[in-house]
């Protein structure tokens, strides 16, 4: 199989601690790709029965546990932009490709001929045919919008990580170590999902994370002060003096 | 996944019109070797080459409606290097290629002899046609790999995928050979037949087989490794969205599991029990009819098994769109 080597690596790193499922990352994803110079993403009957259409990004709900004890977790998921993108190497017409330059895996919708092949190689659901436009579509990682020298350089990120509230969205490059994203991955266990298919997701995860604090008893009370007086005052502060009023 | 009938009847047609070749290659060579008495069969090999060839192209003619921009369907001839679906775009053609050459071959009877060995003359469509044989074995292996190399894929990704493609269209092509040869060719239609008879015990135990490995396979993806959570207990409560989505229609059936069951018996009764007892009956007191009989309710069980083979796979990403709202 082809390997990928790619020097830079861009990704997303999802904070699953963080995002309480407001879907703002999926409206504005919506909104910066289907005003862009590829066309729309198609929708049918958007306002009507049995609404369908194209998405990069869908954030979905998952219940953890068994009633009372249960955890709700809210979890986006678009285009990993794998290290080995299992949906590349299928394409027939190379119109699947993943960038050398930043890793990012894009469909040239010149070449794609919309035969579908390339989703049923990707096990993470993450590309959708436009119906209309009949090629395949998948999120770019605003690849229009992060090198875009019009923008400032705060708004060169992709959209829905600029929507997200909460900041549960980081974008980086996962092949600097020193980036936010790698330290991320790094000091908060960032996972990747479906590892048993050795496509190496560069998108990665952040787990839920309980805050809890623990205190031992010698926090809460000094050892240093057996007889337990807390206005203790030093010897010498028998009164007060002219140069220390605010002392005490 | 959802089976798309564009592809079941590519396959199936171009898995028939491959058999069909290679039925009548068979007989070319076991002539040539004087194994059956050799006879003036050259109007026969054009007739079931052209047969072939119009199977070939009613097959791809098929594969265009899968398409969403068949207009640039010639772009898939250029990722061969990795793809097998670009393999088959490419050995497609090649297949029909030499297919056409020995049918015109034998058309003008143009028969070279280019080396003789004893008493066998080994001329010129000879060549061309074990050529074509090849390629046609290189078809089969590109379209069943095109299923079997998608390795989260489990119940395709297994030899038998291959096994199954070439076993089941050698065997429908040799009864469409048998049906062809009644009455243009009556001395060799228990040659065919008997072929036919022995392709299609060996499909059946092939396809057996894969049912029954399919049957005890243990998803390696589950709910925990898609979304990375360590819990006996995660329920989803919403795919996200509420209407459809390819994600919705493109990788499941959308049918009962009595429905997927009833498929399954349809294809195992019509492709191999109806046929085989048919053509044993067929082999002793031949008739056209029965023949003909046996050949449309192998066709109608072979479209049944295909759509059952694609019904049958288990999408990982189906785990992600369970729950609508
Ligand atoms: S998530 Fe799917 S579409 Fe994206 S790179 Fe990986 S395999 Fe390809
Ligand atoms: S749908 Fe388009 S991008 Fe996907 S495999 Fe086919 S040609 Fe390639």
């Amino acid at each position: 199989m082809k390997q990928y080597k790619t020097s830079k690596q861009l990704a997303l790193v999802i904070d699953l601690n963080v995002c309480v499922g407001c879907h703002a990352c999926v409206t504005n994803c919506k909104e910066w790709n289907t005003s862009g110079s590829a066309g729309a993403l198609s929708d049918d009957n958007p306002y009507d029965k049995d609404p369908t259409g194209t998405f990069f990004n869908r954030v979905q709900t998952y219940e953890i546990g068994e009633y009372p004890k249960t955890e709700t977790i809210h979890f986006p998921k678009s285009c990993l932009h794998c290290e080995e993108p299992p949906c590349v190497p299928v394409c027939p017409t190379g119109a699947s490709y993943k960038r050398e330059e930043d890793g990012i895996v894009l469909v040239d919708y010149d070449k794609c001929i919309g035969c579908r092949y390339c989703s049923w190689a990707c096990p993470y659901g993450a590309r959708e045919i436009d119906e209309h436009q009949k090629v395949m579509k998948k999120c770019t990682l605003c690849v229009d919008r992060i090198y875009d020298t019009d923008l400032p350089e705060e708004e060169r990120k992709p959209a829905c990580v600029l929507a997200c509230p909460t900041s549960a969205r980081l974008f980086g490059d996962v092949h600097d170590p020193d980036s936010e994203v790698s330290e991320a991955i790094r000091e908060q266990g960032g996972y990747q999902l479906m590892p048993e298919w050795g496509s190496k997701p560069s998108n990665h995860y952040l787990p839920r994370r309980k805050q809890k604090v623990k205190h031992s008893p010698e926090e809460l009370e000094r050892v240093d002060n057996p007889l337990k007086k807390e206005d203790y005052q030093a010897e010498d502060s028998a009164g007060p003096s002219l140069d220390d009023v605010t002392s005490w | 996944m959802q089976p798309a009938f564009s592809v079941i009847f590519l396959t199936t047609l171009i898995g028939m019109g491959q058999g069909v070749f290679l039925a009548i290659y068979t007989e070319h060579v076991y002539s040539v070797l004087n194994v059956v008495q050799q006879s003036n069969n050259s109007q026969f090999y054009v007739i079931g080459s052209v047969v072939a060839l119009g199977l070939l192209v009613l097959g791809l003619f098929a594969s265009f409606f899968h398409l969403g921009h068949p207009e640039r369907a010639w772009r898939a001839a250029t990722m061969w290097r990795t793809s097998w679906l670009s393999r088959e775009v490419i050995v497609l053609p090649i297949v029909m290629f030499f297919v056409f050459v020995y049918a015109v071959l034998h058309f003008f009877e143009f028969n070279i002899v280019l080396i003789t060995f004893g008493s066998i003359d080994v001329n010129l469509s000879l060549v061309i046609g074990a050529v074509a044989t090849l390629t046609v074995f290189a078809l089969y292996i590109c379209t069943a790999m095109i299923y079997a190399s998608l390795k989260f894929l489990q119940e395709w990704h297994c030899v038998l995928t291959v096994l199954n493609y070439t076993l089941l269209g050698s065997a429908s092509g040799f009864t469409a050979t048998a049906l062809l040869s009644f009455y243009t060719q009556a001395d060799k239609f228990n040659f065919y037949l008997g072929w036919s008879l022995v392709l299609l015990v060996l499909a059946f135990i092939s396809r057996i087989a894969s049912l029954y490995r399919n049957r005890r396979l243990r998803p390696i993806s589950t709910v925990q490794t898609a979304i990375g959570i360590r819990h006996n207990q995660i329920k989803q409560k919403s795919m996200g969205f509420m209407g459809g989505a390819v994600n919705t229609r493109d990788f499941f059936h959308g049918k009962t599991r009595l429905f997927i069951r009833s498929i399954k018996q349809i294809f195992i009764w019509l492709l191999f029990i109806v046929p085989l007892c048919i053509m044993t009956l067929t082999f002793y007191s031949p008739s056209y009819e029965m023949i003909g009989l046996a050949m449309i309710s192998m066709y109608l069980g072979l479209l049944a098994e295909r759509w059952y083979f694609f019904a049958d796979a288990n999408h990982p990403q189906n785990i992600y769109y369970q729950v609508i709202s």
